[in-house]
C-alpha cells in the first residue's frame, strides 16, 4: 500500500503524469549540483543503452537542496545522448524531481522513491548516489537486470576498492552482517543498489523507522529486511568507487549509520539470526572482489596513540560495556608499543559481540555505545593496516575471509552474551 | 477534711475518665486511621516498587551514577529507596491525619505546614535525580566527544562538566526546598565564576602551548590532512 504522506500532492500529480512505468531509478539529493549533472547522464545513457524499449523514470527525492540540484536534474537534456546511441529509444525517458522536506534524511528520501515505485508499479527499481562522479551507463543495466529479468528481489554492488578502503565494511558490518543473517554480501551498505517492487512494498509495510535518531542507514536496513524476509539477492560488480565519492569519511557518523543500524537489527530479528549457522554465496555477477593496491598515505600511529588513548580515558564507559575478560585483554595490548601492537582477529569479534549485547540491554545511551567502540575500531585498523602493509589482493582477501569465519566460529558467544546481557 | 479531699479527688478522677471516654473515639479513630494509612501505604509501596521495576528505574538510575553514589552509601537500590520512603510519606500522612483527629492545639498548624512542604520535598528530589542523570549523560557524551576528536585531557572536561552540572543542581534543590536560599546561590554564583575564571586562566597561561594546539586544530586546515590520512570507514 502506498504510504501517502510520503507523497505529497505535487509529486503524485507529475506521478499521474508519467502513468505506469517499468523501471525507476531514485536519486535521492540534497545539495549535489557540482556531481549531479554527470550521473543523471550516466542514468540516461545506462537506461537508453540497457532499457530503450521499456517506460522508465528517474525519480530526484531532494532535501531541501539551495543550490539549484532538482533543476539541474530535471533540466539534463538526453538528446545528445539520443544521438551518439545507436539503436532507437521506443519511449519518452521522464525525469521528475521532489521536495520532501528542508532537511535531508537518507529515510525518508529512500522512502520517497520506494513511494513513487510502488504507485507507479515499477517492476525493477534502482538508487544511485549523487556523488557517484565516476559511475559508467553500464552501472544501470547491471544493477536492474537481474531484478527486471531474472526475478532477483535485491541486487548490492561490489566495487574495486583499494585495500584500505572501506575497513568498516570488511572489519565488521561485511562480517557481522554475514555471520548473523547467513548471506555473503559484500557491500550490506550501498549507495547504489536495486530492488524489485515486492522487496520495496515489503519494506514500505514492515518498515520500523525507528532504528535511529539520525534517519540514515536505511540501505542497510532494505538490505537485512531482504535477507530475513528470504528475498532473493545478488550482487553485481559495477567498477570503481572512489573514496572521494564515498559520503561519510567521518569515523562517528558512519558507525552511527551501519553498526548502529546493524545491532539495532539484532532485538527485531531475533529468530532469523540466531537459529543457524554459517553463510552462503550470494549469486554475483561479474568479479567477487576487486583490490587496488596502489600506496596511499595512512597515519598509523595517530590510530594507535586514538586507540590507546580511547582505552585509558573511556575505562568507566567499557566497564558498563564489555566483561571484565575482555577489557583487560584491550588494557593489556593497550600497553604495547607499536611495532608488538596486535589486536587479534578473536578479541575484536568478541568486543563487537559484546558491544552488541550492551546495546540491545541500554546499558547506557545506545549513541554512547556506538561511540565507545570508535577508538577501539581504530585500534584493529591499525592491526589490519600492519598485516596487510605488503599484502597482495589475494592475501588481503585471504585476511577478510579469515575474519568473517571468526565472526561465525564466535557466533555461539554472541548468544552466550545476549542471553546473559538480557 | 478527709471528706473534702475524697470529693476533689474523686470530681478529679471523674473529670480524667470524663476526658478519657471523650478522647477514646478520637483513639480509635485515629489508630483506624493509621491502620488503615499503613495498609494503604504498603499498597503504595507495592504498586510503586512493580511500576519502577517495570520501568527499568534501577537501570535508569545507574546510567545517572545515582546507584554507585547509593552503593557507597551502603543504601538499598533506587528503586527499594524510593519505595520505602512513599510509603513513609503515605505513613507519616496518615498517622498525623490520625494526630490532628485527636484535636491538640497548636499541632493542626504544624501537620498543615508538613503537607505544604511534601510537594517541595518531591520537587527537590525530582530535580536532584533528574539532574544527576543529566549530569551523567552530559560528562560521558563529553569524554566520548573529547576522545574520538583526540582532545587533551578528556577526563578533565568530562569530569569538570559533572561536577558544575551537579553544583547547579543541588543549588536548584536547595532553592527549591527554601533552604538558605541566598547562601545557595551566592556560593554557586562564587564557584561557578571561580571556575570559569580559573579554567580561562588555566588554559590562556598555563597551558598557552595546548591553547594554540587546541585553536589551530579548531580553525587551521592542518585537522583536514590529518583527517585524510585515516583510512576511509565506508
Amino acid at each position: 500500500m502506498v504510504e501517502e504522506s510520503v507523497l505529497t500532492d505535487d509529486l503524485v500529480r507529475q506521478l499521474i503524469n508519467v502513468g505506469e512505468v517499468d523501471i525507476l531509478v531514485g536519486l535521492p539529493t540534497h545539495n549535489n549540483a557540482r556531481s549531479v549533472e554527470p550521473v543523471v547522464h550516466a542514468i540516461q545513457a545506462g537506461l537508453l543503452q540497457g532499457f530503450p524499449r521499456e517506460r522508465v523514470v528517474i525519480v530526484n527525492a531532494d532535501g531541501g537542496s539551495r543550490d539549484g540540484t532538482p533543476d539541474l536534474v530535471t533540466g539534463a537534456s538526453i538528446d545528445d545522448l539520443r544521438r551518439s546511441y545507436k539503436g532507437y529509444a521506443l519511449r519518452t525517458l521522464h525525469s521528475i524531481s521532489t521536495r520532501y522536506a528542508n532537511n535531508p534524511s537518507a529515510r525518508v528520501g529512500l522512502r520517497t522513491i520506494l513511494a513513487a515505485a510502488e504507485l507507479l508499479r515499477a517492476k525493477a527499481c534502482a538508487v544511485v548516489s549523487p556523488e557517484s562522479t565516476g559511475m559508467e551507463p553500464d552501472w544501470i543495466p547491471r544493477l536492474l537486470r537481474p531484478v527486471y529479468s531474472e526475478n532477483f528481489d535485491l541486487v548490492t554492488p561490489i566495487y574495486r576498492r583499494h585495500k584500505f578502503e572501506g575497513l568498516l565494511v570488511s572489519n565488521l558490518v561485511y562480517p557481522m552482517t554475514r555471520a548473523l543473517y547467513g548471506q555473503r554480501i559484500r557491500e550490506p551498505y550501498a549507495s547504489e543498489f536495486a530492488f524489485s517492487a515486492r522487496l520495496g512494498s515489503h519494506f514500505l509495510a514492515h518498515d520500523p523507522g525507528n532504528y535511529d535518531s539520525h534517519g540514515s542507514g536505511a540501505e542497510l536496513e532494505l538490505a537485512m529486511s531482504a535477507i530475513t524476509g528470504g528475498y532473493r539477492t545478488y550482487q553485481s560488480f559495477l567498477g570503481t568507487k572512489s573514496q572521494g565519492e564515498r559520503e561519510g569519511g567521518d569515523l562517528v557518523p558512519a558507525m552511527r549509520r551501519t553498526v548502529g543500524v546493524l545491532f539495532s537489527s539484532l532485538e527485531a530479528n531475533f529468530a532469523a539470526w540466531s537459529s543457524h549457522a554459517g553463510s552462503q554465496p550470494v549469486p554475483t555477477l561479474g568479479s567477487e572482489s576487486q583490490v587496488t593496491l596502489e600506496s596511499i598515505r595512512v597515519n598509523r600511529k595517530r590510530l594507535k596513540q586514538m586507540f590507546t588513548a580511547g582505552v585509558a580515558e573511556l575505562e568507566p564507559v567499557f566497564r558498563s560495556i564489555l566483561s571484565s575478560t575482555t577489557l583487560a585483554e584491550l588494557q593489556r595490548i593497550a600497553t604495547l608499543g607499536d611495532d608488538d601492537f596486535h589486536y587479534p582477529a578473536e578479541l575484536w569479534v568478541r568486543t563487537v559481540y559484546e558491544f552488541a549485547a550492551s546495546y540491545a540491554k541500554s546499558v547506557m545511551s545506545r549513541d554512547h555505545i556506538i561511540q565507545g567502540l570508535a577508538p577501539l575500531y581504530r585500534g584493529r585498523i591499525f592491526t589490519f593496516l600492519e598485516e596487510n602493509r605488503s599484502s597482495s589482493a589475494e592475501e588481503v582477501e585471504k585476511n577478510i575471509e579469515s575474519l568473517c569465519l571468526e565472526f561465525e566460529r564466535l557466533k555461539p558467544y554472541l548468544l552466550e552474551v545476549w542471553n546473559t546481557k538480557k | 477534711m478527709r471528706e473534702l479531699i475524697w470529693r476533689e479527688l474523686t470530681q478529679a478522677g471523674e473529670e480524667i475518665i470524663r476526658e478519657f471516654a471523650h478522647l477514646l473515639p478520637r483513639l480509635i479513630e485515629m489508630l483506624i486511621i493509621t491502620l488503615v494509612g499503613w495498609v494503604i501505604a504498603i499498597a503504595l509501596k507495592w504498586i510503586l516498587r512493580s511500576v519502577l521495576r517495570l520501568a527499568k528505574f534501577d537501570q535508569l538510575s545507574e546510567n545517572s551514577g545515582a546507584s554507585q553514589l547509593l552503593n557507597k552509601a551502603a543504601l538499598p537500590s533506587s528503586t527499594e529507596l524510593l519505595s520505602r520512603f512513599i510509603f513513609w510519606v503515605a505513613w507519616l500522612g496518615f498517622i498525623l491525619l490520625g494526630v490532628s483527629v485527636l484535636g491538640i492545639g497548636g499541632l493542626q498548624a504544624h501537620i498543615s505546614r508538613f503537607f505544604l512542604f511534601l510537594p517541595r520535598v518531591f520537587l527537590a528530589l525530582f530535580i536532584i535525580f533528574f539532574g544527576l542523570l543529566a549530569a551523567s549523560f552530559f560528562s560521558r557524551a563529553t569524554l566520548l566527544a573529547a576522545v574520538n576528536s583526540n582532545l587533551p585531557s578528556p577526563r578533565l572536561l568530562s569530569t569538570s562538566i559533572r561536577t558544575l552540572l551537579i553544583i547547579f543542581v543541588v543549588s536548584m534543590a536547595f532553592e527549591e526546598l527554601g533552604l538558605a536560599e541566598q547562601t545557595v546561590l551566592l556560593a554557586f554564583g562564587i564557584a561557578f565564576g571561580a571556575a570559569m575564571l580559573s579554567l580561562a586562566i588555566a588554559f590562556g597561561m598555563g597551558g598557552r602551548d595546548l591553547a594554540r594546539q587546541f585553536l589551530e586544530k579548531r580553525l587551521v586546515r592542518e585537522v583536514k590532512s590529518e583527517k585524510e590520512d585515516e583510512p576511509s570507514p565506508l
